[in-house]
């Protein structure tokens, strides 16, 4: 099925149809394996999904058909390597409803996007006294790398607090956001409290006071369509391993005109126009930021995956998601002694909670004993758990192969980690 | 692997004793006039403890733990308190080096772990390993001199 002549953002699929898509766990061959003797349900999708079969065959069929380096052979399967490697860069275009493929660069993942707009264009932008603002509900890799830029230049982090149900106070945005403020770094979606962040009109305020923003997207490409240019975003970042293609492999999408004037920020082969000893001159973007020979079987696999949810279908995945997340909700809900972590009024499939007298740590592990695969911890969000005054949460989140036993699963297994736990006082 | 209970491998992770020493932790209280103290943290999951000695003639005269974590590595804790409670301090860091062993290798040939052998079955819970050992290296550092543990 050619997808190249649906928009991007357009609704695919029949929407309504939400609980259909049962069919599609049988595209994912790991969901057939048993974990601990049972039957495995996997509910760890924030962290990383499983891969269908599509994937895993394409980046198969490329090294046994395909491989070679790219931008640099003049022989046949080098030019094919590129052609394939390119055609991905398209694809990713695309997917984003990117206005130039040369706004595609590709990463290792979210965070290397994230480091590459810090060190690249913040690092040589800010000015002492420049505010950068996040959010309180950012994962540490929208952290981090901003906390590196206020140390290099002196700029100052600002965070847009939550409040109990993992919602933006939107109050206290207005009053960070100032003139100031050179960037707004945001997440689309909370991975520890599944909180949707409507990130286009904060965008729009952003860039009113003359900001730059970074929307982190990683929680988002595998569950809503998203339009780089109906956002109105500087940067949007994700990873391939969340949308169904391999780890290793990431998009950064950057504004033409921003892109063209960012320095480099590694250097090597293939990003560079001429070296000589006493100075070098650089390629233009996107290859003057992919330096060293990329994950091209990565990125070829990843258009794979792209190619299969724009198949199945992102409005039908997402609506697929929130109705396994509402049934998952009202079912610990009505557990005695649990809390859910993140209640915000529009959330995408993550089940954020804590259970009374039981360690998230030993909660996962007793539900891993039942093939129930959840994360359990921090979720690389601390300043989150510090907020609720907690260690850390089980997280259960969803994917489109996920159905009813799942959640019947997860629940059984929280009854008898309670039952282990709460039966012997 | 799944026992006639249904909770197969585990009960021997969660044996009786563990449940019993997370409930009520024994030697549960911070030390005022200790002589080592260490802090233990597991930055994956955010157990943090404390770690009291008092050692006096080369032997652990006095220990006590503070903290907050998992079930096994607070019932490990305070396991590993009683275990160590009257011991030279020689004794104890070869006790930390067969007790690590049995979490993760080979049981050492003749060693009588007395209650801490209920810990055993961690072994089976590669990612547990850490809970279970995060008291005992926190332990191992104030004998050392202070400074804080990590276990990841």
């Amino acid at each position: 099925m050619n997808m190249n002549e649906v928009p991007a953002g357009a609704v695919r699929g029949d929407g309504g149809d939400a609980a259909d898509l049962s069919a599609h766990a049988a595209d994912f061959p790991i969901l057939s394996r048993p974990v601990r003797g049972k039957r495995l349900a996997y509910l760890d999708n924030a962290a990383t999904t499983q891969k269908p079969e599509v994937v895993i065959e394409a980046e198969r069929r490329f090294y046994r058909e395909s491989n070679a380096n790219i931008h640099r052979g003049v022989h046949w399967l080098s030019q094919h390597a590129t052609d394939l490697y390119e055609g991905a860069r398209e694809r990713v275009r695309s997917f984003l409803n990117a206005a130039r493929v040369e706004e595609i660069v590709f990463t290792r993942g979210t965070t290397e996007s994230i480091n590459l707009v810090a060190q690249s264009w913040a690092r040589n932008t800010l000015q002492p006294g420049d505010e950068i603002l996040i959010t309180a509900m950012e994962h540490h890799s929208n952290i981090v790398p901003w906390q590196f830029v206020c140390e290099q230049t002196g700029a100052v982090l600002k965070v847009v607090p939550i409040n109990d149900a993992g919602e933006l106070v939107l109050e206290a945005f207005d009053e960070l956001l100032g003139p100031r403020t050179r960037l707004l770094a945001i997440t689309e979606v909370s991975n520890a409290l599944g909180t949707v962040n409507a990130v286009a009109p904060l965008i729009r305020r952003a860039r009113a006071v003359g900001a730059r923003v970074l929307v982190d997207g990683a929680q988002a490409v595998a569950h809503m369509p998203v339009d780089v240019r109906a956002l109105g975003c500087d940067f949007y970042a994700f990873s391939g391993h969340k949308l169904y293609g391999p780890t290793g492999i990431g998009v950064l999408y950057a504004r033409h005109e921003l892109l063209q004037a960012m320095p480099p920020w590694q250097g090597g082969g293939s990003m560079i126009e001429t070296v000589s000893f006493e100075r070098s001159t650089f390629a233009p973007a996107p290859q003057r930021f992919e330096a060293g020979t990329p994950h091209i079987a990565g990125a070829v696999a990843l258009a794979t995956a792209i190619d299969y949810v724009l198949e199945v279908g992102l409005e039908r995945i997402g609506a697929h998601e929130h109705a396994l997340l509402e049934k998952a909700t009202a079912a610990v809900q009505a557990l005695p002694g649990v809390r859910i972590i993140g209640t915000a009024a529009h959330k995408a499939g993550v089940l954020s909670l804590v259970v009374d007298g039981i360690h998230p740590h030993d909660l996962g592990t007793i539900l891993d004993a039942d093939g129930v695969a959840i994360r359990a911890g921090h979720h690389c969000a601390m300043p989150v758990m510090t907020r609720y005054g907690i260690p850390g949460t089980a997280r259960a989140s969803f994917a489109l192969y996920n159905n009813d036993e799942d959640v019947d699963a997860l629940v059984r297994a929280i009854r008898k980690a309670q039952d282990m736990f709460g039966g012997r006082r | 692997m799944s026992g006639h209970e249904g909770f197969g491998d585990l009960r021997e992770l969660y044996q009786e004793v563990i449940f019993d020493h997370n409930r009520q932790p024994r030697n549960f209280h911070s030390m005022a006039d200790a002589d080592h103290v260490a802090e233990g943290h597991n930055p994956l999951c955010g157990d943090q403890l404390t770690v009291y000695l008092k050692v006096a003639d080369g032997v652990v005269q006095d220990v006590s733990f503070v903290g907050h974590g998992c079930a096994i590595s607070t019932a490990s804790a305070s396991l590993m308190t009683e275990a160590v409670k009257g011991r030279p301090v020689d004794e104890v860091e070869a006790l930390f080096r067969d007790f690590h062993a049995l979490l993760t290798d080979a049981p050492p040939e003749g060693r009588d772990f007395g209650k801490l052998e209920v810990l055993a079955g961690v072994r089976e819970f590669p990612a547990r390993v850490k809970c279970a050992t995060l008291a005992w290296h926190t332990l191992h550092n104030a004998l050392e001199g202070g400074g804080t543990a990590k276990t990841e």
